[in-house]
């Protein structure tokens, strides 16, 4: 187990590097970093100046190396437009991302898998078809849609819910803004984290589902009934556990891609995440935000196929090679 | 008075167009400590009857008519929760497959206290003991030490003792078999009939026995019940339906099962069984293409030498080699085959018989040794070109006749392929011609073209193999295992097929069977394999009269005994 972990994370490691450096090219190479930076009425000595001052002399070796020690220690820099360190600007916009990548998640989870047993195991009753149907829709509807939809139904209609922003939010430690724990933090997260949350939870459902079908066939499930099991032991203890390989698999990728991809829904309800700092990084060419985003992107991911690996060797005991047959 | 008695038990599946009658009028009864057998070919009907009993028939099929006792108790009655009660506690059951029977993702601990528990008063500690008995009662050694472990860590036979175990752990009255040792090898197989049968008698428990397998009827079982397409056609004790035989059906079936006693040159075909009699035009092959131009060259000595062939796949990779970690499929072995011969390999599973038909058609490359095939080294084939040459002159057939073929292919075009591939005819109507003319010849028809695998049965995809097979025109022709998928009837006919292509053909075969009578009819000389080593060659005949090797001596003591039954033939026809 020990060992198994120890190469996946030599693994990861090297995943990280190759990301650094494509980041690294990225912030090199795609335009003229001294051109965004200043006016246009710059003297050549002053842009000289500024290029020997940020280094952009030195070989192309040295500054990868001074990129990646700088990437270790959180630091990439200055972005152009806000004239602030990156890390800085990502840090209090992180927590937003989190928080409601968390509550998609955990909205996907809670309604997805039940569903999915629900609709495997009944696949004829008419709740199932609803389901299935209802879920159809769910994920054939862009993100941007739905989350206009939401927002006029529930914020302008019905006025239940806002339409935009985080509400009130408390920070904890130094930089963690919260709104977990004000009501009006609570109302503003329903909307966007069912938006985001939705394509997902359609996800998990459908492949449960399958699964379940799948697993219900196979023998060993015939053999627990003829065992006289319960239905509940049957379902709950051995057939949805042997669904949870392919459903971790998916999960795993899909919270990776919510963290990530949230742009949109921040965006339709002007959530104050990276998102936003992205999309503005991107139409203001300001490399230094995207770079440190794509090494944040690529480090969630990263770690989360590390959890997922190890979660396959805790639920699948044939997947621990190391002690061998007998 | 029976433990189980069921009555004119009829089973239908009612669908859209017409209610499939699964089984129909059968009345079986099974006394405490004895052992039933219900024997038939697949869709006989058999499993129903032990699924109907059990209360686990799949959706949509319904008991329509008739009653089952257990005990003087009505049970096919039951509310479902009253029955899910009865299962396990009143009534056990045994699969087919040990492999996948059990829970992957639990200890074998876990199924058995929580089986235990469900059915008895039994705090935690009580039942592990329990437990840990019942694996000592049912032969696994060390039970205490290796109830701990996940089911992938047994193999196939220990997971059917575990299987067992489970099905008696709360001391059933009745136990259904359904198949119990047809995955498992010969000398496994023989182990668990015997445990089965000492478990029957010292729990007393009444035991139903499904299977297509006369062998285990034969061994196992004091009443045999024979079933055809849902119809109960003979029932009585094992001895006298074995022995003498009175429904036609009966008869066939037991002629069909090759005999492991005596060579005959052909496998009595009984027309009772369905597509034994096909009228079939016959080509005729002295003038047809597929005869016509065999432009091999004749080779003196053997056709096909193997020598000191070795074959390691890698279990464990490392960086350094010393680390590596291989397992031997393959440990130098060599043997020759003569033009127009077939000759036999026999093992149990795991014994390299298959993989050395991989390495002899160039699907997996050997670690040493060399084959030489008509005077040319299998093992270093220069070019593609030589590499095609030889795969035309040699052909495979496989196992599984359900993955073997390419199910979004026509028929038709499944055996034009190799025809095209190797450009052996030129234009597309003889192409086409040659098809016909092979489905007609492997008894399966022009009309077959036009269809997909999926609308044949099991033996009749096996022709179609065979008719891709020969479409190269080989004068080799690799068969692995190409019957043990298929019922015995069916068995007869490939086998026949088989028989009479050599005959005409004049083609050379490699045979690989587990099934020591399947290798006597089929084979001129065998050789027996163990743990990737041959232990032995010698002609058929010889080897079955005079083996040699210890493990030879033991693969046919263990053949399920078919000889009481013979000797009593035998017996009538003296008298």
């Amino acid at each position: 187990m020990f060992g198994f972990i120890t190469r996946r994370i030599a693994m990861a490691l090297v995943v990280m590097f190759v990301v650094a450096l494509i980041s690294f090219l990225l912030f090199r190479f795609v335009g003229d970093p001294v051109n965004q930076m200043v006016g246009i009425e710059t003297t050549p000595e002053q842009r000289e100046a500024l290029r020997q001052r940020l280094g952009l002399n030195d070989p192309v070796l040295t500054q990868f190396l001074r990129y990646v020690l700088g990437a270790i220690r959180f630091d990439f820099g200055n972005s152009y437009q806000f004239k602030q360190p990156v890390a800085d600007l990502i840090g209090r916009r992180l927590p937003a991302t989190l928080e409601l990548s968390f509550a998609s998640a955990v909205f996907a989870l809670l309604l997805g898998v039940p569903m999915g047993v629900y609709t495997g195991l009944n696949r004829d009753a008419w709740l199932s078809k609803l389901l299935l149907s209802v879920s159809l829709a769910g994920i054939s509807l862009p993100t941007f849609f739905i989350g206009i939809l939401f927002i006029f139904f529930f914020s302008v209609t019905l006025q239940w819910l806002p339409s935009f922003g985080r509400g009130e939010v408390v920070t904890l430690g130094s930089f963690w803004d919260t709104g977990f724990l004000t009501i009006s933090g609570l109302k503003a997260i329903i909307l966007p984290a069912i938006t985001l949350g939705l394509y997902q939870m359609t996800l998990i459902m459908r492949l449960i589902r399958a699964e379940m079908l799948e697993v219900m066939r196979t023998d060993h499930i015939r053999f627990a009934r003829a065992r006289g099991l319960p239905n509940r032991s049957v379902y709950y203890i051995h057939a949805l556990k042997n669904t949870m390989v392919p459903v971790i698999t998916i999960t795993g990728l899909q919270l990776g891609s919510i963290i990530a991809f949230a742009i949109i829904t921040e965006t339709v309800f002007q959530w104050p995440g990276m998102g936003i700092l992205f999309l503005h990084a991107v139409q203001n060419v300001d490399i230094p935000i995207m770079a440190a985003y794509l090494l944040l992107t690529a480090f969630i991911f990263v770690c989360i196929n590390l959890i997922v690996d190890i979660l396959y060797v805790v639920i699948d005991p044939r997947l621990r090679t190391e002690r061998s047959r007998t | 008075m029976s433990i189980l008695d069921i009555r004119g038990l009829t089973v239908e599946f009612p669908s859209r167009k017409e209610n499939f009658t699964a089984s129909r009028n059968v009345s079986l009864s099974v006394d405490a400590g004895k052992i039933l057998g219900v024997v038939g070919e697949s869709g006989a009907g058999k499993s129903t009857v032990g699924n109907a009993v059990i209360g686990l028939l799949e959706s949509p099929g319904r008991i329509a008519e008739g009653e089952i006792h257990l005990d003087g108790k009505r049970i096919d009655n039951l509310a479902a929760e009253n029955m899910r009660k009865l299962r396990g506690k009143r009534i056990g059951m045994i699969f087919q497959d040990p492999l996948t029977s059990l829970d992957p993702l639990q200890t074998i601990e876990f199924q058995l206290i929580e089986t235990i528990r469900l059915h008895l008063p039994l705090s935690r500690a009580q039942a592990r003991a329990h437990a840990v008995d019942l694996l000592d009662q049912v032969g696994i050694p060390d039970p205490e030490e290796r109830i701990a472990q996940y089911p992938h860590q047994f193999s196939g036979g220990m997971r059917q003792r575990v299987v067992i175990a489970l099905a008696l752990c709360a001391d059933p009255e009745v136990v259904i078999a359904d198949e119990p040792t047809t995955a498992l090898d010969v000398s496994i197989q023989a182990q668990i009939l015997k445990l089965m049968k000492r478990l029957c008698e010292e729990k007393n428990v009444a035991m139903v026995v499904i299977t297509h397998d006369m062998g285990v009827i034969a061994d196992l079982t004091d009443h045999v019940a024979v079933m055809y397409r849902g119809d109960l056609v003979e029932y009585g004790e094992s001895k006298q339906v074995l022995g003498t035989p009175k429904h036609p059906y009966t008869q066939s079936l037991i002629a069909a099962v090759p005999r492991p006693d005596v060579k005959v040159h052909r496998f009595p075909q009984v027309d009772y069984i369905e597509g034994s009699a096909k009228p079939f035009k016959q080509i005729d092959i002295s003038t047809h293409w597929l005869g016509k131009v065999r432009d091999y060259k004749s080779v003196d000595g053997p056709l096909l030498d193997v020598k000191d062939i070795t074959m390691k796949f890698l279990t464990r990779d490392a960086w350094i080699s010393r680390n590596r970690r291989y397992f031997s499929a393959l440990d130098k072995v060599s043997f020759d085959i003569y033009a127009g011969e077939t000759f036999g390999l026999v093992g149990e599973s795991g014994s390299g018989k298959s993989t050395m038909a991989r390495v002899i058609t160039g699907l997996y490359h050997p670690a040493g040794g060399t084959a030489h095939f008509a005077g040319q080294d299998l093992t270093s084939l220069k070019d593609k070109k030589q590499v095609l040459a030889m795969r035309r002159q040699m052909q495979m057939i496989f196992q599984d006749p359900f993955s073997s073929l390419n199910s979004r292919m026509r028929v038709r075009d499944i055996v034009a392929e190799p025809i095209k591939f190797h450009k052996l005819a030129s234009t597309n109507s003889e192409v086409s011609q040659i098809v016909d003319d092979l489905l007609e010849h492997v008894g399966l028809g022009v009309a077959a073209a036009t269809r997909f695998p999926h609308e044949f049965s099991g033996g009749q995809r096996q022709r179609i193999s065979i008719a891709r097979a020969l479409a190269t025109r080989p004068r080799f022709l690799v068969c692995d295992e190409p019957t043990s998928a298929l019922d015995v009837s069916i068995q007869a006919q490939i086998l026949n097929l088989l028989k009479d292509l050599q005959d005409e053909l004049g083609l050379t075969m490699l045979f690989i069977s587990h099934d020591l009578a399947v290798i006597r009819q089929m084979c001129n000389r065998t050789g027996v394999m163990r743990n990737g080593q041959l232990l032995e060659v010698a002609d058929t005949e010889e080897l079955f009269a005079n083996p040699v090797h210890a493990y030879t001596k033991e693969l046919l003591s263990l053949m399920p005994g078919m000889e009481g039954l013979y000797r009593q033939n035998l017996e009538e026809e003296l008298s």
